[in-house]
């Protein structure tokens, strides 16, 4: 315990602590001597909850040393190049490391964490939806400063927003382990700014959970004014914790950038990388460049509730409807930047189980690029009923239609890739597999909304819901663990279970499709979005207690899952050679990965995905090393 | 070449089961649930060729990926890779090029059908729609009466005018197909030509706060002699209150308060209004207060001054009434006894 208490991750906790409570106090006191109230509801006062939120983000990052060697340069001190690991075990994950493997666990261990509690806020809801009619989220019921209504409403909201960070967080530990072991670099270009972007993502998400507590807000994470400006003060630590995480995200994104650009092995020309850095590469172009809108988006909102600035209010002159572009101008995007890494995922993997080359491999990098592309210029699909410029639909309905097409070649160029291979199905595959069919009605499912007409009555509604976890799930969630099944090895020199790991493939995926098909169903007969009860009229009472069963087996199947991964850490069989029969670089070297991965430098001699070419290789290593592909 | 000959023929089989196993969960033909205006008819009609797109697409890719697991699985003890084959230019443009022309058919489809829905008939009725936290009001212009229920003549186009006094909401009335965003600070059309007698509900489609999933009106499409019977009957109920109580009354239903206040003692989002006056009002902050006139005139334009036990005020917007229109409300509040 004394050890935990010495990580850089409690150091870190205990200092937002402490520079909240200043920014706060500090803020109180000018109210103070300026004769403004001092307390409110939650005890702070508003603009002392925000300054002080901010406060604790920068006493984190200064408390627990992800900072500091760049103020020793600043001083004037020289720090090691090579980081040297100081610490061992589970100890190794709680402090700063520049060790990309080490933030790329960090990164993916905090994502499950974020996954689990919203999941759990979704399993509170679902429940309460079993049936129509308020059963526990009452009127009556009070719980941190909220009735059951409005707590609803930010459980709902939460879940969303929580998500998504866990999402961007998954996303960047897939990356952050693999790419530089796809690449053959030693780490990523830039170390200490990689370390700051997982450790700034977790204040953010201490913010995002503190809006819980601070009244909540009940305006879906999408936070549209006026809602969002008359929204309790939780509100706030919700912007505030979206501001926070997009640091992570841009920064993130340009280590990736950088790392690809300046860092592949000798030979590696772009039509010779790995399939899953195009993606890399693809998503995180979206999210330099996009994610400064969101961030954008919610500080307005924040400077019109703490200094009166009209920009969406309508009494000053503000349009409510502009807040709904600068929002989805990312938000749109960002969709892609949550399941661009997952295609990848399926891309890198597909070849391996089927034996076979990926087929088309450059109209598969391509599509990345074009949907990242296209991608950009699809935002106000969302808004076709929002009272924006109604001739303004019609280019955005062919823009977002244009996305099938890079989508399709993808689905086409997998199928083509199983066609005739020999192919094998263990756990990692079994998620590639079912995360093709999830994708696969998430984007037939789309087209109908991103037709005006149809639109028009599918938005908002649960239909939508459907459509958009199918996508997420089909182009995130089964392929985060399809990786996860499949590097865990390499991380670690044990794999997980294959029983366990089946049955939580068995157990998610039917009760995902009709969790999903139920939700289309309903949506389309008149279930609006977002409502904490529904009129029993409507006969929707069997759908929606099945619709909760389905997702308590989902909840089940990931419990199970995390058993598997965390008992597997120990007592998992052990494999630390070359698991998949793979060609990639990061197998030919016996597992766990070395600290400064490849002893001896590889040349890339050959394509990436040559199964079944005899005598082929793909990747050279200067000295003979182990396991080397046949 | 079997393979394809195989996997084409399931292909159409299985485009054809799917399809009418929507049409089975009545997920095919039309959207659902019943159609109720004219613009669902080309809705309606797009929907159709969209689940039949669906249903063979999703085939298209569903059979050769399960076919493919099934056919060129490992089986056991067979050793070595599959067939070394890179790709196909010629496989890689068509399936570029023909999703791009299906791509634009449906487009196009998309934009008449969207033009279909906006025809605009001259002869339209206008109506005025008022959205607020957490309740629909219907202004009838021509006959200068107000009401919380939405009665529209059958086969006649209506425009309704609609304004926010606080959030965006969002105007659906899912047998019609269409929805409109209600936003603050600007007027929004909706326009639909009802087809189908009988009684509906508008539905807030927009998150707009704590109570959203309550923020439901009737919709009645008569026929155009009932409908003219219903107007009859609100202008003589509007002519008959013009005592203070009954103006007051028509203010309550004009403003929306009746979206959160009660007139029958159950609780809404707000304290209901049922002896309300005289009554003592006790506060969060542990003080009281007598409703009074000064008091009720200070709750209507500054709901925040006095937080009632057991109620959040800032979900109340401030009102800028005249003193006549807040007398005619405590006249009318002095009846609920």
């Amino acid at each position: 315990m004394k050890k935990f208490f010495a990580t850089a991750f409690a150091r870190g906790l205990f200092w937002q602590f402490v520079g909240t409570l200043l920014g706060a106090g500090l803020i109180t006191g000018i109210r103070a001597a300026m004769g403004l109230s001092v307390t409110d509801k939650f005890f702070f006062t508003e603009p002392a909850w925000v300054l002080g939120g901010f406060i604790g983000v920068l006493f984190f990052l200064g408390g627990n040393g992800s900072v500091s060697d760049w103020f020793k340069w600043a001083r004037g001190i020289d720090t090691p190049e090579h980081h040297e690991e100081h610490y061992s075990g589970w100890e190794k994950y709680f402090h700063v490391s520049l060790d990309h493997k080490v933030i790329g666990i960090q990164y993916t261990v905090v994502a499950l964490a974020l996954i689990s509690i919203g999941g759990l806020f979704a399993l509170i809801f679902r429940t309460e939806l079993a049936a129509s009619k308020l059963q526990f989220l009452t009127e009556d019921l009070l719980l941190f400063g909220q009735n059951g209504l409005q707590l609803y409403n930010t459980l709902m909201s939460l879940h969303g927003m929580i998500m998504i960070v866990s999402i961007l967080l998954g996303v960047a530990g897939i990356i952050n382990y693999v790419v530089p072991l796809l690449l053959g670099a030693q780490d990523m270009a830039f170390p200490r700014l990689n370390a700051f972007s997982f450790w700034v993502a977790v204040p953010a998400a201490v913010l995002l959970l503190m809006s819980l507590v601070l009244g909540g807000f009940d305006t879906g994470w999408t936070g549209y004014p006026p809602l969002s400006a008359r929204a309790p003060v939780g509100v706030q630590m919700f912007f505030l914790g979206v501001f926070t995480a997009g640091w992570s995200s841009i920064l993130g994104a340009l280590n990736v950038i950088a790392t690809v650009i300046r860092m592949r092995s000798k030979g590696m020309t772009a039509w010779r990388m790995p399939i899953f850095v195009w993606a890399a590469v693809a998503t995180s172009l979206i999210a330099l460049t996009a994610t400064q809108l969101i961030g954008l988006s919610f500080q307005l909102v924040m400077f019109q509730r703490l200094f009166g600035m009209g920009f969406f209010d309508p009494a000053k002159g503000g349009n409510p409807v502009l807040f709904q572009h600068l929002f989805w101008f990312y938000s749109h995007p960002a969709v892609y930047v949550f399941v661009l890494p997952g295609l990848g995922v399926i891309s890198e993997l597909l070849p391996v189980f089927a034996r076979k080359p990926l087929f088309g491999y450059r109209w598969i990098a391509m599509s990345s690029l074009g949907i990242a592309l296209v991608g950009f210029v699809v935002w106000a699909h969302h808004m076709f009923t929002s009272g924006m410029n109604s001739y303004l639909r019609l280019p955005f309905m062919y823009s977002t239609l244009l996305v099938a097409i890079p989508t399709g070649v993808k689905f086409f160029s997998w199928v083509a890739t199983l066609w005739k291979g020999k192919i094998e199905t263990p756990t990692p595959m079994l998620f590639v597999l079912g995360g093709i069919v999830v994708f696969l009605m998430g984007g037939l499912s789309g087209p109908p909304n991103a037709t005006v007409s149809t639109d028009l009555h599918l938005h908002d509604t649960y239909f939508i819901v459907g459509h958009f976890h199918d996508t997420i799930f089909g182009g995130f969630v089964f392929p985060f663990f399809a990786a996860l099944y499949y590097w865990f090895p390499k991380a670690t020199g044990r794999r997980m279970n294959e029983f366990w790991g089946k049955v939580h493939f068995w157990m998610m995926t039917p009760s995902f499709f009709v969790l999903t098909l139920g939700m289309m169903r309903i949506g389309l007969l008149g279930m609006r979005r977002r409502i904490a009860d529904y009129d029993p009229a409507l006969g929707f009472d069997t759908t929606h207690l099945i619709l909760t069963i389905a997702g308590y087996l989902i909840g089940l199947s990931v419990l199970i899952f995390f058993f598997n991964f965390f008992n597997s850490i120990k007592n998992g069989e052990k494999a630390d050679g070359n698991v998949w029969n793979s060609r990639s670089p990061e197998w030919q070297v016996p597992s766990p990965m070395p600290m400064h991965n490849y002893d001896q430098p590889f040349e890339v001699v050959g394509e990436p995905y040559d199964y079944g070419l005899p005598g082929s290789k793909y990747v050279e290593f200067s000295a003979p090393a182990k396991n080397t592909h046949k | 070449m079997q393979h394809f000959v195989i996997v084409g023929i399931l292909i159409v089989i299985m485009s054809i089961l799917t399809y009418f196993g929507l049409d089975a969960a009545g997920l095919a033909k039309q959207m659902h649930p019943v159609s109720a205006s004219a613009q669902a008819v080309s809705i309606d009609w797009l929907w159709d060729w969209q689940v039949i797109a669906m249903s063979s697409l999703f085939a298209l890719i569903f059979v050769p990926l399960v076919y493919s697991l099934v056919v060129f699985r490992r089986r056991k003890g067979e050793t070595g890779d599959g067939e070394h084959i890179e790709g196909n230019t010629t496989l890689e443009i068509t399936w570029t090029v023909l999703p791009l022309f299906a791509v634009l058919a449906f487009a196009y489809m998309g934009a008449y059908s969207l033009g279909e829905t906006n025809r605009v008939d001259p002869e339209a009725i206008e109506i005025k729609v008022r959205a607020q936290q957490f309740t629909w009001t219907f202004e009838y212009p021509e006959y200068g009466f107000v009401s919380t229920e939405l009665h529209l003549p059958v086969n006649q186009q209506v425009v309704l005018k609609m304004e926010s006094a606080d959030v965006i909401h969002s105007f659906w009335v899912p047998e019609f197909r269409v929805k409109q965003d209600v936003v603050p600070g600007r007027v929004t059309d909706y326009r639909i030509t009802p087809t189908l007698v009988g009684n509906y509900k508008v539905r807030c489609a927009e998150l707009c706060g704590m109570s959203h999933y309550k923020m439901e009106n009737p919709v009645v499409v008569d026929t155009q002699a009932d409908y003219d019977v219903w107007i009859a009957e609100q202008q003589a109920n509007a002519a008959a209150a013009q005592t203070p109580e009954g103006q007051g009354q028509l203010l309550t239903v004009k403003y929306g308060c009746i979206g959160c206040h009660s007139v029958d003692g159950s609780k809404l989002v707000g304290p209901s209004w049922l002896g309300i006056y005289g009554s003592t009002r006790e506060f969060a902050d542990g003080t009281s207060a007598v409703a009074d006139d000064a008091y009720i005139t200070q709750s209507i334009r500054e709901p925040l001054a006095h937080e009632v036990l057991g109620f959040s005020p800032s979900t109340m917007p401030p009102f800028t009434l005249t003193d006549e229109e807040i007398a005619n409300i405590i006249a009318y509040l002095k009846t609920l006894k």
